[in-house]
């Protein structure tokens, strides 16, 4: 089949073989208001000089030559080229989903081996293929509890990434599931005696997130105990992947969602990312999508097949455990062997420069008069500052000194307007952390 | 394998054997081979009300997960546990070891609207000239 643009003749010849006269009539069902009678305002056609030159120009918009302290569910850690040969082969890159495993051994090899290090990651017994990112597999794990637990209510922390909290309610608008959320403490971390308060015997799962929106780490055993005595589920989002090369896994967790950006894929025009959603064995059958399985031939030689894909949406329609219908198997196959090139100990060592640097980064910006730490709970490579003025105003003036500032917490949380959320990792020299210091200093000092 | 005489047999494949007001129900034989090899089965807990034609569980093969609907309504009393560890029992023993669930029926007369055993080797039967055809 090739997939060329259909001409006006064929086009006609399609339309009498399905008895339709024209396309009017094919999309008469589609009411007249939502249907587009202009042109799409696309630009072109251009040459290929023309195309190459566009995508220059828009290349020389990146911010090269930025240093960044901007983080927030997004990250930037070393890459290494191989990462980057290894996905491009053509056996990876232009594969199809690998339904057929007879010629698919490669492919699925690497599932398999992604799954089995997410799995080890988060403490989990289980790890799917890979969701679409982190806040979909947030929300596929709220919607597996609701399922498991047969239970409506789900209680989420304001400290989850505002935008996860958005897709959860998105998902939710429609289909009965009751979202509540719960306040953070002084410290900056989850209300406890709140999150108590609202737990009944109809909440489906309790999330948070840790580390959380604003860098803190959540304590994961009284939460999930809390959860467990009420017969709810115990669900732990995860955007910072390589917290987990120093934090104790959420073992605890009966469901983890995590963002996999952080393993070896760029911090790119957002996106593609790959969300994990790992889990414990006995609930294999209500995750969301597909795994890929190790198994024998009729000769005993391994080999691995695609399974639990007869639950997908494309066989049991609206049967279907979820509505995701594949994975994002090129940017597990990135995450795979970036992980496997740092080995145990390289992730580690990652994950202790981060913070390591983040708490330099810390003590730094309180010399700066007027900053004040906004909470004093552990966090790992990002923290939440107070500002004297407009964070803004101030991200505006650090860019001018080639700085990308720290995300303003005012829109998601008008209650923390003037506050700021600084990222810092590995990727981050101590003496960008000081003229970092230095810009922002300089930047509060300037006249109002 | 043959189809017990006494048991009372669905279009969807589903057989039930009743003893008074109280019925064990299962796939057929002719189910579990067109499924293949049974890996999984989801099955109500005890308590659940059933409706005749309505699915109360799934049968989960190599190929598919299927659903499984009831051939009359009434009260599940016992789910077989013993298929959550050897599902693959449904192909071994379907009409026998593998029942499914044992019910409380609504109304036992009900079931005699369903085919007998003759009936049903002749319904699929037929649906096997169909599809060959």
């Amino acid at each position: 089949m090739r997939y060329l643009p259909k001409s006006p003749a064929e086009r006609q010849e399609m339309l009498a073989a399905i008895g339709a006269k024209s396309m009017d009539e094919l999309f008469s069902s589609i009411p007249e208001r939502f249907r587009l009678r202009d042109a799409l305002k696309i630009p072109g056609p251009y040459s290929e000089a023309e195309v190459i030159q566009y995508f220059k120009d828009r290349a020389a918009e990146n911010s090269l030559g930025y240093t960044s302290f901007l983080g927030a569910g997004v990250y930037n850690h070393l890459r290494s080229v191989v990462t980057d040969a290894i996905i491009q082969r053509g056996e990876f890159l232009t594969s199809y989903t690998p339904y057929q495993a007879e010629i698919s051994q490669g492919t699925l090899q690497a599932i398999f081996e992604f799954q089995t290090l997410m799995s080890q990651l988060t403490g989990q017994e289980v790890a799917n293929a890979s969701m679409y990112d982190g806040s979909t597999a947030m929300t596929e794990a709220v919607l597996m509890a609701e399922r498991l637990t047969g239970r409506q209510r789900v209680l989420v922390a304001r400290s989850v990434h505002p935008e996860y909290r958005e897709v959860l309610k998105t998902y939710a608008k429609n289909s009965g599931l009751q979202v509540e959320e719960i306040p953070f403490a002084a410290n900056g971390t989850v209300d406890q005696q709140k999150l108590k308060g609202a737990l009944k015997e109809d909440v489906a799962a309790i999330v948070v997130q840790s580390p959380n929106f604003f860098g803190v780490i959540e304590p994961h055993a009284p939460l999930a105990e809390s959860a467990h005595a009420s017969g709810a589920m115990f669900v732990v989002a995860i955007t910072e992947g390589v917290s987990l090369g120093l934090l104790r896994p959420p073992s605890e967790a009966d469901i983890v969602a995590m963002e996999g950006q952080s393993f070896g894929l760029p911090p790119s025009y957002g996106g593609p990312f790959a969300g994990v959603i790992a889990s414990r064995d006995k609930f294999v059958r209500q995750m969301p999508g597909r795994l890929a399985g190790q198994t024998t031939d009729s000769e005993g030689r391994r080999g691995f097949v695609l399974t639990l894909a007869t639950r997908e949406q494309h066989i049991r329609r609206e049967k279907a455990t979820s509505n995701i219908c594949t994975n994002q198997a090129l940017c597990a196959l990135a995450a795979t062997v970036h992980l496997t090139l740092l080995g145990k100990e390289g992730l580690r060592e990652m994950a202790e420069q981060n913070l390591s640097k983040a708490h330099f980064a810390l003590s730094e910006l309180l010399k700066i008069p007027g900053v004040r730490r906004t909470f004093d709970a552990p966090f790992f490579n990002e923290f939440t500052i107070e500002l004297p003025r407009s964070v803004k105003i101030v991200n505006s003036q650090l860019s001018r000194e080639k700085i990308i500032g720290p995300f303003a917490l005012g829109t998601p949380y008008p209650e923390l307007t003037k506050h700021a959320l600084v990222c810092v990792t590995e990727t981050t020299p101590r003496a960008e952390v000081e003229r970092f210091a230095g810009a922002l200093k300089r930047a509060l000092e300037q006249p109002v | 394998m043959a189809y017990p005489k006494t048991y009372r047999y669905t279009k969807d494949h589903e057989w039930i054997d009743v003893k008074g007001d109280l019925a064990t129900i299962g796939i057929t034989d002719h189910a579990q081979h067109e499924l293949g090899d049974v890996v999984f089965v989801e099955l109500p807990k005890p308590g659940t009300k059933i409706e005749a034609g309505k699915s109360f569980g799934t049968v989960e093969s190599v190929k598919a997960v299927s659903e499984i609907y009831a051939p009359a309504a009434g009260e599940v009393l016992e789910a077989n546990g013993e298929l959550h560890n050897t599902p693959e029992k449904i192909n071994s023993d379907p009409h026998g070891a593998a029942w499914l669930i044992k019910v409380r029926l609504a109304n036992p007369a009900a079931v005699n609207s369903l085919m007998d055993a003759a009936a049903y080797e002749a319904y699929i039967a037929e649906k096997g000239k169909e599809t060959s055809a």
